[in-house]
């Protein structure tokens, strides 16, 4: 069986959950790996809930919010960049930061959203499963 | 919204007073929706719930072919008893729709409305996995999964009302924000009518006649200005822009600039002998470039309010209009002003305009005299025009008997903007049809893709305009070109209908252009926070069933400025606002969402980092006692505060730590496949 990577996403409300609604509404078909928590805005994604993820075993997590200067909080994804950028740094040691991605996805691209998704399923699907995985199985 | 100064307003926690008591044992009850076919159709709905219904705590499951219904309700009701559940977990569609809906129920049965957890399966799940039936399953369970593991953890929370400034501010004194502005005053409510140009009135003003009775559009519309200028509860203020919002629903503080117009307005009376007397002439924008104005003028004869404004950039200084000015109202030195609003509501209606061929010089606009703009040919029908209604072209001035118009300019054109501009193709049968009367040896064609006249009389005004003979013509050009001689204009253009080439020569050439948004939209979409659509145009709530509110509490969309419109929609739209805002207004209250941060004080330790993350200011220091504090009003409860705190002192009520790990631990079963 191929490997069919399991993708954590974070949506805004404001914007990018409301993109993905549109996807949806449009019947914009998109590979079914991800699931989408739902928070008030992309800044209020934590390090600890990344890295808690990748550390259960998701093998990809997608972070979206509003684009900059669109935020429903003025300018809560600008904090969302600076953390997801250095959180990619730290995991970049372990070799884990292209398991991370932000997008900035809004309320009116459906279709976005679906190609954001289904070329992050592609990259992961690439990269493989999540090493934690299998040093987890072996344990 | 940018700061916030001191708009602190108590908020009184009055709806849902009783916080239950949340010891007790969690009893959930999941229901899953079948959104008739929307998800049972894809998502074995049945599967989902038997998976459900093992998991620790879940102690009811029910399949409903519509969970939103009466009887979905009901069942959801019937069950909450029955089962004594204290959690109630909806699958269905999506909680931006229908979470009021669920919140309600759960209220009804005296359940706090913030313990239930609604998990979107149709809009993320069956809807976009049509053809992998077996994979949204299992993803519905995943997500499902989630939401039971995160609802054992929700916690009551009471929603805050705020008061209402019962004055209303309209951004835009256009049709529609007219129509808004006349009817909040009409209901008695303070009103502020902001424009940014000298006149009120808007695109309307500048049109002809209007389809598709053809009345004359000023007179019509100049009656109404007139009505909004008197209308004691409305307060004009003309050649004046939105610079600054803070606030929120109910309380907000906007800063408002008075452009200069170099007079005092309380004295002047519009009689223009400071235009006579001007030596300065320059383009007249008005009538979209023809003719021309002077550098002191009132902008049209119907100008309301009927004042001059001196145009500083073209000015020579030569001080004849002071000299001229019996009442001394030049004055020279004049500078901005400003004034601060405070307004419970906001109307916006900001308007749009018409796409501008010339930057692709689309069919040789902007490179042959001969070929103009719908807009265009508006001004030049108008007997107020700048040729006296007299339709001439502009590169002899010479009365045109063969005239060609093209539809779609700058719409439904993949090069351009995809959308259709809805009223162009009306636009174009009336204008047809007006020189036709005039001057009935004209001869038209109009060049389309299709025809469309979707409301009333509109297909009865096509039918007439088929039966003065004007031509229509199914295709595009593909050449246009000028007689170098002539300055005819010679087009080559498929009729798609014969299925043959034809090549047409007109004397003058219209285009229909389309409806686009302005450049001062982005402005108002930042300063108060709206999404804008694909078309580049502002966004309501709901396409259906929100159409003029925007996911801003107390501000609403009217006009173009939310996409194309005519003008009787428009002025719907207009009084569709006035309405939706006079809830508030005549409550003089808010309902406020719950979800704001907390702050730990045994787990603080006022290390301050939360502070500038907050861009509402809502989290200021208990100086005595060294810790954080958030203030509840200010805060709009996005989070970015608690993600920020190094020590967990910091929570967001509604998606505290714990709720959201719940979910990011239950998204995929691998431990589980692994054990």
């Amino acid at each position: 069986m191929s490997f069919e990577p399991n993708i954590l996403t974070f949506c805004c409300n404001w914007c990018s959950y409301a993109g993905a609604d549109l996807a949806g509404v449009s019947r914009f078909q998109y590979p079914a790996n991800i699931r989408i928590i739902r928070v008030m805005c992309s800044g209020r994604v934590e390090p600890a809930f990344i890295l808690e993820a990748l550390n259960d075993g998701a093998d990809g997590v997608l972070i979206t919010g509003c684009h900059i200067g669109d935020c429903h909080y003025i300018d809560g994804n600008k904090n969302a960049e600076i953390r997801i950028n250095n959180t990619k740094k730290a995991l970049a040691k372990l070799g884990f930061d292209k398991r991370l991605r932000l997008e900035w996805v809004s309320a009116s691209e459906g279709a976005r959203f679906a190609e954001v998704v289904k070329d992050f399923t592609e990259e992961i699907k690439k990269l493989g499963p999540n090493p934690v995985k299998e040093v987890k199985i072996n344990e | 919204m940018s700061d916030n100064k001191g708009t602190e307003t108590e908020r009184t926690e009055t709806k849902g007073t009783e916080v239950q008591k949340d010891n007790d044992e969690k009893r959930v009850g999941v229901f899953v929706c079948e959104c008739g076919v929307n998800i049972g159709g894809v998502v074995n709905t049945k599967a989902v719930a038997d998976y459900i219904g093992t998991l620790p705590g879940v102690k009811v499951t029910s399949v409903n072919k519509f969970t939103c219904s009466d009887s979905g309700q009901a069942d959801i009701q019937q069950k909450i008893k029955e089962h004594n559940l204290n959690r109630v977990v909806v699958a269905a569609c999506s909680p931006k729709t229908h979470e009021p809906t669920f919140r309600a129920c759960l209220e009804q049965m005296g359940l706090n409305q913030y313990f239930l957890e609604f998990v979107n399966i149709r809009d993320h799940c069956s809807w976009i996995h049509m053809w992998e039936k077996e994979k949204a399953t299992e993803k519905a369970k995943d997500l499902v999964r989630m939401g039971v593991e995160r609802s054992k953890l929700l916690e009551p929370l009471v929603q805050s009302e705020v008061p209402v400034i019962d004055k209303a501010l309209v951004i835009g004194a256009g049709v529609a924000g007219m129509q808004s502005a006349l009817d909040l005053a009409d209901m008695g409510f303070q009103v502020y009518l902001v424009e940014k140009e000298p006149s009120i009135g808007g695109r309307m003003a500048r049109f002809d006649k209007v389809f598709p009775t053809n009345d004359c559009s000023i007179c019509i519309l100049g009656p109404k200005m007139v009505e909004v200028a008197r209308n004691k509860n409305i307060k004009i203020m003309s050649y004046s822009e939105v610079k600054a919002v803070d606030g929120y629903v109910g309380n907000f503080n906007v800063k408002i600039e008075h452009k200069p117009r170099y007079l005092d307005v309380a004295k002047c009376t519009g009689c223009a002998k400071c235009s006579e007397v001007c030596p300065v002439e320059v383009p007249y924008d008005f009538n979209e470039g023809f003719g021309t104005r002077k550098a002191i003028y009132v902008s049209f004869p119907q100008a309301v309010p009927l004042r001059a404004v001196l145009d500083k950039e073209n000015c020579i200084n030569c001080k004849a209009c002071a000299k001229a000015c019996a009442s001394g109202a030049i004055n020279y030195d004049m500078q901005p002003s400003y004034t601060d609003l405070n307004v419970g509501i906001i109307v916006v209606s900001v308007g749009f305009k018409t796409y501008d061929p010339e930057q692709r010089h689309d069919f040789g606009y902007g490179l042959y005299d001969n070929v103009i703009t719908a807009m265009e040919f508006e001004r030049l029908l108008n007997a107020a025009g700048p040729t006296g209604g007299h339709v001439v072209r502009p590169s002899d001035c010479k009365e045109p008997v063969r005239v060609g118009f093209v539809n779609c300019v700058g719409s439904r054109d993949k090069a351009t903007n995809i959308y259709c501009s809805g009223v162009c193709c009306m636009v174009t049968i009336k204008n047809a049809q007006l020189l036709k009367e005039k001057r009935p040896e004209t001869d038209h064609t109009i060049m389309y893709i299709d025809i469309r006249t979707p409301f009333r009389a509109y297909e009865e005004s096509y039918n007439r305009s088929r039966n003065l003979g004007v031509k229509f013509l199914r295709g595009r050009p593909v050449e246009v070109k000028e007689d170098p001689v002539t300055k005819n204009i010679k087009v080559r253009v498929e009729d798609t209908l014969a299925g043959e080439i034809r090549n047409l020569e007109f004397d003058l050439m219209v285009l229909a252009t389309g409806i686009v948004p302005h450049e001062g939209i982005n402005q108002i979409q930042q300063l108060l926070k709206l999404s804008k659509a694909a078309d580049g145009l502002l966004m309501e709530a709901h396409p259906k069933l929100k159409p003029v509110d925007t996911t801003i509490d107390g501000v609403y969309l009217a006009g173009v400025a939310s996409g194309p419109k005519d003008i009787p929609y428009a002025v719907s739209q207009g009084s569709a606002c006035a309405g939706r805002a006079a809830i508030l207004l005549k409550n003089r209250k808010a309902v406020t969402e719950g979800i704001t941060a907390v702050v730990n004080p045994d787990v603080c330790v006022g290390c301050q980092v939360c502070i500038p993350m907050c861009p509402f200011q809502a989290i200021k220091m208990d100086e005595k006692e060294g810790k954080a504090n958030v203030v509840k009003a200010l805060c709009k409860g996005c989070g970015t505060c608690v993600a920020a705190c190094p020590t967990g002192a910091l929570e967001q009520s509604h998606f505290k730590n714990n709720q959201l790990l719940a979910q990011v631990k239950n998204v995929f079963r691998f431990q589980e496949v692994a054990a």
